[in-house]
């Protein structure tokens, strides 16, 4: 082991040093809130880490990349592993062949996401082992630990950490030495790698055969430990709950479980068997407290009202107390909104105006839903703007149809905008349709990452640019404009009246950088410009 | 209801772009240069647009959970005066609110070194030594900003100072 670090890091930060020590050959992901700093850190740190267009295609990258034996990063938020749970089913099936590390960064209590959905669900739907982290110096261990599990089994782990474990930061002590990245090389192995049915169904039984080996490991696993307190009241934890546990009851015996499935169910029966009462304290689902009970293991659980939004110390303190009176409201804050110089706030003043339907997307922009601006209807994931707005078009009546605006933004568009515009072509409503990419140069809700459109890679580096107006044309659409609506207001109002009035499909990019990013995309424009003039320059 | 009295608490307060996180970047980090347990915790997804932020840094001999138990702030750091109504219950019986209203006239004239100028005030009253501080701003700021952010963690260091000579509060007592 090296000498003690002690560094303060973000849990985000650990896992990407854990990675780089793991020998990880390459990490990949799409930006979000709270997973965004894992990739960041890794390539900032030497790593190589790339940005995918969207979580599905991430996870595919992935998998290629422990096919041919080297070692591979994942990560994502909550709702990403929704976008890759695809392939992440059947992976779990084939088994890899070196070592894959999905990181699910949850967001109980939703403080930059849609919904609260709890990924633990993920890993017993999928079949893949899952560890929960609850400090730096746990994200960073238990990393570690999930590369080696991946690569024993050959089966994808998940590494499910929540918006505490990632953003917070704690002491980093102890770093392990840098291992070497796995050679690789492609063995041939198709019964294994080929998913079809006649392969698939022993390669579930593998899959149901090394999760009954895991369970046994997790049974005697030190990732799974008891603090020993008093016979009173036994707690049985997981994350940073663990940590709100030993703050509110710090007397209390605990199962601080790293692995959260398989779920050493022995151990929880010896636990439960040596304390008067157990409790079971989990964020989120009672996840943990159902499977528990569902193996005839007696414990309490939590009252309903905790399910909403994170723990704390404060709540674990009135779950053990049993109180569920009503609790104080939270205090009030001034609300996010659009920037003062926002280029969306022009494009949104004339949505309203002309009293759109806005069917909206995930992404900035979305602020554009609240006050003053309230020009946008509907908004529930990436990329769901084009088939929602499209789905309102085909039935409401033709003066309602035809106020109906599809609203996306250029990294959601690349995410998973382009299928939905496949369908817009090939099923148009009979009053056409248009949608609105705001396009300002980059991934601005989540700071200001790049993506596929603007031709620079994850550290900024040129690489080839996606170019959106020829993409909506390739696809089928006739009417491509782009304009600065911030620029020309008029223009851009008259164009999207225009565009309302007819029967046809368009596309308008309202294209100007975000405020905020603006400086740094010169820079970067400048120095792609000089490194060609270096290039070009003769020997 | 148990506190752990060996752990400092201390919660930054104010609104997207005024340095919250970066003032709080820096006291955790000082914390830890200072040879303390430190965690630190914030929700940082929405920052930059505007809205309100805070973040809670707390350290000692061991610190559990990285979140301020509501009401338990020793210390409330709040750099947004229209901030200070909304986020006074954080603060424990007794805390002691560091607001701008402390500076008075010498607030600094730069709004972006407000963060630093009410973190010297801070430190003040923080078992941290001075070479901490130092070595935490070189780390978490860009050089070109170094003498602007001394200077104001400096005015707010002495403002602090001369008012606890002059009998009265270094921050204003609350409860």
């Amino acid at each position: 082991m090296s000498p003690p670090t002690r560094t303060l890091v973000s849990g985000d930060e650990a896992v990407a040093m854990a990675a780089l020590d793991a020998g990880v050959a390459l990490g990949t992901g799409y930006p979000g809130t709270p997973s965004t700093e894992i990739l960041e850190t890794m390539d900032a740190q030497g790593g190589k880490a790339q940005w995918a267009p969207n979580e599905k295609v991430a996870l595919e990258v992935a998998v290629g990349v422990a096919f041919a034996g080297a070692r591979a990063l994942v990560t994502m938020k909550h709702v990403g592993v929704n976008v890759a749970a695809d392939i992440l089913f059947t992976v779990a099936y084939s088994g890899i062949d070196g070592a894959l590390v999905l990181v699910s960064a949850d967001d109980p209590g939703m403080s930059s996401s849609q919904n609260e959905q709890d990924n633990r669900r993920y890993a017993v739907a999928a079949g893949v082992p899952m560890l929960e982290p609850a400090d730096s110096q746990e994200a960073y261990d238990l990393t570690l630990a999930a590369f080696e599990l991946s690569q024993k089994w050959r089966i994808p782990v998940m590494l499910r950490m929540t918006t505490r474990v990632c953003h917070s930061k704690s002491i980093l002590r102890h770093r392990q030495p840098k291992q070497k990245s796995p050679p690789t090389h492609f063995e041939r192995n198709i019964p294994w790698r080929v998913m079809i049915p006649a392969h698939a169904r022993p390669a579930h039984r593998r899959l149901r055969q090394k999760l009954a080996e895991i369970e046994r490991w997790s049974e005697e696993c030190p990732l799974n430990r008891v603090i020993e307190g008093e016979r009173g009241l036994g707690i049985i934890t997981s994350g940073v709950t663990f940590l709100h546990c030993r703050e509110a009851s710090p007397m209390a015996s605990v199962l601080k479980l790293g692995v959260t499935y398989p779920l050493p169910i022995k151990l929880i029966r010896q636990f439960t068997a040596g304390v008067d009462r157990c409790l079971v304290i989990e964020e989120g689902d009672p996840y943990l407290a159902d499977a528990i009970r569902a193996a005839g293991v007696r414990v309490e659980s939590k009252a309903e009202m905790y399910r909403f939004g994170e723990l704390n110390v404060t709540r674990v303190r009135r779950i053990v107390a049993g109180d569920s009176s009503p609790e104080a409201a939270p205090l009030k804050g001034k609300p996010p909104e659009l920037c003062a110089a926002c280029p969306y706030r022009q494009p949104f003043g004339v949505l309203r105006k002309l009293n759109c339907i806005v069917a909206g997307d995930i992404g900035c922009y979305t602020l554009g839903a609240l006050p003053p601006l309230d020009a946008m209807d509907t908004q529930l994931c990436m990329g769901a703007s084009l088939g929602v707005g499209l789905g309102l078009r085909h039935v409401l009546g033709e003066a309602e149809a035809r106020r109906v605006v599809s609203v996306i933004g250029d990294s959601t568009f690349m995410h998973s905008g382009i299928t939905g515009l496949v369908e817009m072509v090939y099923n148009p409503p009979a009053t056409g349709h248009v949608l609105l990419i705001l396009d300002n140069g980059t991934t601005a809700m989540t700071g200001q990452q790049e993506h596929p459109a603007t031709g620079r890679k994850l550290g900024h580096e040129p690489t080839n640019r996606v170019k959106i107006e020829d993409v909506c044309k390739a696809v089928g659409v006739h009417r491509v404009d782009v304009i600065d609506a911030s620029a020309d207001p008029a223009g851009f109002e008259k164009l999207l009246k225009h565009r309302l009035s007819s029967n046809e499909l368009s596309v308008i990019i309202a294209r100007r950088p975000c405020i905020l990013a603006a400086g740094k995309i010169r820079k970067y424009e400048q120095e792609a410009q000089a490194c060609q003039e270096c290039a070009h320059e003769p020997e | 209801m148990s506190r752990s009295s060996d752990v400092t608490n201390v919660i930054v307060c104010g609104l997207g772009g005024q340095g919250v996180i970066k003032a709080s970047d820096m006291l955790a980090d000082a914390a830890c240069r200072a040879g303390f347990d430190v965690k630190k915790a914030e929700i940082h997804g929405m920052s930059q647009r505007g809205g309100s932020v805070s973040s809670d840094v707390r350290f000692g001999k061991q610190v559990l959970s990285p979140m301020v138990p509501m009401g338990e702030a020793d210390y409330l750091v709040v750099v947004a005066p229209d901030e200070v109504a909304n986020v006074l219950p954080l603060l424990r019986e007794g805390g002691v609110l560091i607001d701008p209203a402390l500076l008075g006239e010498s607030a600094p004239a730069s709004v972006k070194s407000l963060n630093m100028a009410l973190l010297g005030a801070l430190s003040w009253r923080l078992p941290i030594e001075r070479r901490h501080w130092q070595e935490a701003m070189k780390a978490n700021l860009d050089a070109k900003w170094h003498k602007a952010n001394a200077e104001a963690f400096e005015t707010g260091f002495r403002l602090a100072r001369l008012r606890a000579d002059a009998g009265g509060q270094a921050g204003r007592k609350i409860g």
